[in-house]
C-alpha cells in the first residue's frame, strides 16, 4: 500500500492545540511548503498574501487558515493557466496532431508517450510513435515494446541514426497512413547543453517540412521529485523549444508534487498531464480542483 | 534566480562595516540570506535551519580582524562548516572478496544501470578487475537489453535470464556463475523503484539477503528536491547502505540533496556521475561540493585573500 501525507495533513498537526495564526503558525507553513518543492519564491508569494489577509481581518483561526491556504493555491494554480485540459483528446482540424516530447535525462519521457499512446487509442484515436530517441542505449526496444503493448506503429531507425531523419520517417509514414496523432520521443539531454538543445530545434524544423505547423504541441516532461531545478529545466527547454504543455512524473512517490503549483505559479505553460506509476494506465489529465483537493486531502 | 552567496553576503554586510565583532544583530540578515541560498539549492529545510544555527554559535562574538573585512570571515565560516559536514576526503569502494558484491539501488530514472556500466569499467580498466554485470531488473521495458549494450560497449559480459522474473534467484545464479567463470567482481543493476512500495523494497532487501553484498550504493538524482532524504533515509533504513552516488551533476543543478543526505543517513557520498558517457564518472570531492552548493566557486580566492 502506498501512502503518502498531504500538505492538510501536516498543516493540521503543525497547528494542533492553537486556535490563530499567528508568526510560529507561519512558520510551519512556510516550512510546510518549502519542503513541498513550492520553492521559496512562490512560498513566499503564498505566505505575503496569508499575512496580509490575517493583518486585514485581524483574528484568523486556524481553521480559517485551511481554507484560506486552499484558496490561495487554487487562484495560483488558475492565474496563469488556461482552462482545464478536459480528456486524452487532440483538436479535429489537425490530421496528425504531432506532439513532441522533450526533457532531461530518466524524467519519464518515453514511459509517458506509452501512457499517452494508450489513452488515445482507447479513445479511438489511431497513433503513430517515432523513435528519435536513437542515442541512449535500447531506447528505441524500449519504445517499440510500449508500441506493442499498446497496440500502436512505431517508426525507428537503428541506434546512432539521425534522429530528425527518423521523425521525417515518422510524420511522412503517419501522413500516408491518415493517422490522427503522431508522438515523437526524443533523447534525455540538460538543458545547459547548448548542442543538444539546438538538435531539437533541427528536430522541430524537419517536422514542419512534412506536415506544416507541427509540432502541434511540444511537451516538456518534468520529475515531480525534481527540486528548484524544475523552473531552470522549464525555462530553458520553453526557449528552445516553445513548450506548450507540460507533465509532471512520478507524483506516486513520496514527493508532494508542491512543484505543480511553483511552476504554475511562474510558468505560463499549463500542466497537462499527471504520470502515477509504470504501467499503462497510470496517467492522467491534470485536473486543478481534483489536484488541490487532493493537496487537502480529499 | 541563483544569485551568487558571496555577493549576496558583500550586500547585507554593508550594514557591518565598521564594526569589530559579529553580534546577533548582524549576523541575523546574513544568516537569511545564507539559509535562502541553501533553500534555492534543495538543501532539506531542516538540515538548512540547523546549518544556520551552527554557523550563528561559531560566528558570534568573533572579532572581525581588522585586516578581515566582516562579510570575507563570514563567508569562511560557512565554507568550512559545509565542508566539514560533507564529509572528509573521498572514501573507497569495497571491492574485497570473492567475488566482491556491488549492489545498485535507488529510484526510477535515477541513473543505476548507466552508473552499473561506468562503474564496471572503472574497475576493470582501473583496478584489474575482472567484473560481471548482471540484469536484475525483470520491470523496465529493455531494461536486460540497456544493460548489454553497455556491457558491450566496455567490453564486460552481462549475466541475464529473459524468462526468470526473479530477480532474487537471478542474483544468486549470477554469484554462482561468476564463481565458475573467474569474475572477482559482480555488479548487480536492480530495478528502481519507490521507498514507499513495500514489495519492492522487500524485493531488493531479500536480493541484499539472498547474496551478501560488500557494497550496496543508493543512486540518487543531484537534481532531487526537498524529498531527497525521507528517500535516502527510508532505502537506508532498509538496506544500510554503504554508499552514495550522485549522477547527472554535469546539469547547472546546485545539488543541496548531497547535503541533505549527508547529514541525514550518515553515510559517505562515494561517486559522481557527471555524463551519459560511460567514463563520465569522479570520485566525490566534498569540498567542491559545497561550493557548487553556495553557488561560490571563487571561495577559495576569497578566503585566501582574507
Ligand atoms: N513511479 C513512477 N515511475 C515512473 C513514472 N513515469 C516513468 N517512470 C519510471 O521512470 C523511469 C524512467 O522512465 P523513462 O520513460 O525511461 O524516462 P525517459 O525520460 O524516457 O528517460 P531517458 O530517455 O533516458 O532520458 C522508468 O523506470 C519508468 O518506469 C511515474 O509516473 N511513476
Ligand atoms: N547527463 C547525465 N545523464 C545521466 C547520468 N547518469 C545517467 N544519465 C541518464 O539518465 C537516464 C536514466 O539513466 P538510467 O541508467 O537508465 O537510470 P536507471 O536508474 O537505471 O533507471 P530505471 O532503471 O528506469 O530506474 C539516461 O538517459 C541516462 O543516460 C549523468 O551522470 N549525467
Ligand atoms: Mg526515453
Ligand atoms: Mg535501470
Amino acid at each position: 500500500e502506498k501512502t503518502k501525507e498531504n500538505i492538510f495533513s501536516r498543516l493540521t498537526r503543525a497547528v494542533a492545540g492553537k486556535s490563530r495564526v499567528d508568526d510560529d503558525v507561519l512558520d510551519e507553513l512556510e516550512e510546510i511548503l518549502v519542503t513541498s518543492d513550492v520553492g521559496v519564491d512562490t512560498t513566499l508569494k503564498i505566505i505575503d498574501r496569508i499575512e496580509g489577509r490575517v493583518a486585514r481581518d485581524k483574528y484568523v483561526s486556524t481553521d480559517e487558515l485551511t481554507k484560506i491556504l486552499r484558496e490561495e493555491i487554487a487562484e495560483l494554480l488558475t492565474e496563469n493557466n488556461s482552462g482545464d485540459t478536459v480528456e486524452f483528446a487532440v483538436p479535429e482540424n489537425k490530421k496528425p496532431y504531432v506532439i513532441m516530447v522533450v526533457g532531461v535525462n530518466g524524467v519519464g519521457k518515453t514511459t509517458t508517450i506509452g501512457k499517452l499512446a494508450y489513452q488515445f487509442k482507447q479513445n479511438g484515436l489511431s497513433v503513430y510513435l517515432g523513435a528519435a530517441d536513437t542515442f541512449r542505449a535500447a531506447a528505441v526496444e524500449q519504445l517499440d515494446i510500449w508500441g506493442k503493448r499498446v497496440g500502436v506503429p512505431v517508426v525507428k531507425q537503428k541506434m546512432g541514426a539521425d534522429p530528425a531523419s527518423v521523425a521525417f520517417d515518422t510524420l511522412s509514414s503517419a501522413k500516408a497512413n491518415d493517422a490522427d496523432v503522431v508522438i515523437i520521443d526524443t533523447a534525455g539531454r540538460l538543458h545547459n547543453k547548448i548542442n543538444l538543445m539546438n538538435e531539437l530545434t533541427k528536430i522541430k524544423n524537419v517536422m514542419s517540412k512534412v506536415v506544416p505547423g507541427t509540432p502541434d504541441e511540444v511537451l516538456l516532461v518534468l520529475d515531480g521529485s525534481t527540486g528548484q531545478n524544475a523552473f531552470e529545466q522549464a525555462k530553458q527547454f520553453t526557449a528552445a523549444t516553445e513548450v506548450s504543455a507540460l507533465a509532471i512524473t512520478k507524483l506516486d512517490g513520496t514527493a508532494k508534487g508542491g512543484v505543480v503549483i511553483g511552476i504554475s505559479d511562474q510558468f505560463k505553460i499549463p500542466v497537462k498531464y499527471i504520470g502515477l506509476g509504470e504501467g499503462m494506465e497510470d496517467l492522467q489529465v491534470f485536473r486543478r480542483k481534483e489536484f488541490v483537493d487532493s493537496l487537502f486531502g480529499e | 534566480m541563483f544569485e551568487n552567496l558571496s555577493d549576496r553576503l558583500e550586500r547585507s554586510f554593508k550594514i557591518l562595516k565598521g564594526e569589530g565583532k559579529i553580534t546577533e544583530i548582524n549576523v541575523a540578515e546574513t544568516l537569511k540570506d545564507v539559509r535562502r541560498a541553501l533553500l534555492d539549492a534543495d538543501v532539506n529545510y531542516k538540515t538548512a535551519k540547523e546549518f544556520t544555527e551552527s554557523v550563528r554559535q561559531k560566528a558570534l562574538g568573533q572579532d572581525v580582524l581588522t585586516a578581515v573585512k566582516p562579510h570575507q570571515l563570514m563567508v569562511k565560516i560557512v565554507h568550512d562548516e559545509l565542508a566539514l559536514l560533507m564529509g572528509e576526503t573521498a572514501i573507497d569502494i569495497n571491492i574485497k572478496g570473492s567475488p566482491a558484491i556491488i549492489l545498485m539501488s535507488g529510484l526510477q530514472g535515477s541513473g543505476k544501470t548507466t552508473f552499473s556500466g561506468k562503474l564496471a569499467s572503472l574497475l576493470k580498466s582501473k583496478r584489474g578487475k575482472n567484473p560481471l554485470l548482471v540484469a536484475g531488473d525483470v520491470y523496465r521495458p529493455a531494461a536486460i537489453q540497456q544493460l548489454k549494450i553497455l556491457g558491450e560497449q566496455i567490453g564486460v559480459p552481462v549475466y541475464s535470464e529473459e524468462e526468470n522474473k526473479n530477480p532474487v534467484k537471478i542474483a544468486q545464479n549470477a554469484v554462482q556463475y561468476a564463481k565458475q567463470h573467474g569474475k572477482d567482481l559482480v555488479i548487480i543493476d536492480t530495478a528502481g523503484r519507490l521507498a514507499i512500495d513495500e514489495a519492492m523494497m522487500t524485493e531488493i532487501t531479500a536480493i541484499k539477503n539472498a547474496v551478501n553484498p560488500q557494497e550496496i550504493l543508493f543512486v540518487v538524482d543531484a537534481m532531487t528536491g526537498q524529498d531527497a532524504v525521507n528517500t535516502a533515509k527510508e532505502f537506508n533504513d532498509r538496506l544500510d547502505f554503504n554508499g552514495v552516488v550522485l549522477t547527472k551533476l554535469d546539469g547547472d543543478t546546485r545539488g543541496g540533496a548531497a547535503l541533505s543526505i549527508r547529514s541525514v543517513v550518515n553515510k559517505p557520498i562515494k561517486f559522481v556521475g557527471t555524463g551519459e558517457k560511460l567514463d563520465a564518472i569522479d570520485v566525490f570531492h566534498p569540498e567542491r561540493m559545497a561550493d557548487r552548493i553556495l553557488g561560490m566557486g571563487d571561495i577559495v580566492s576569497l578566503v585566501e585573500k582574507a
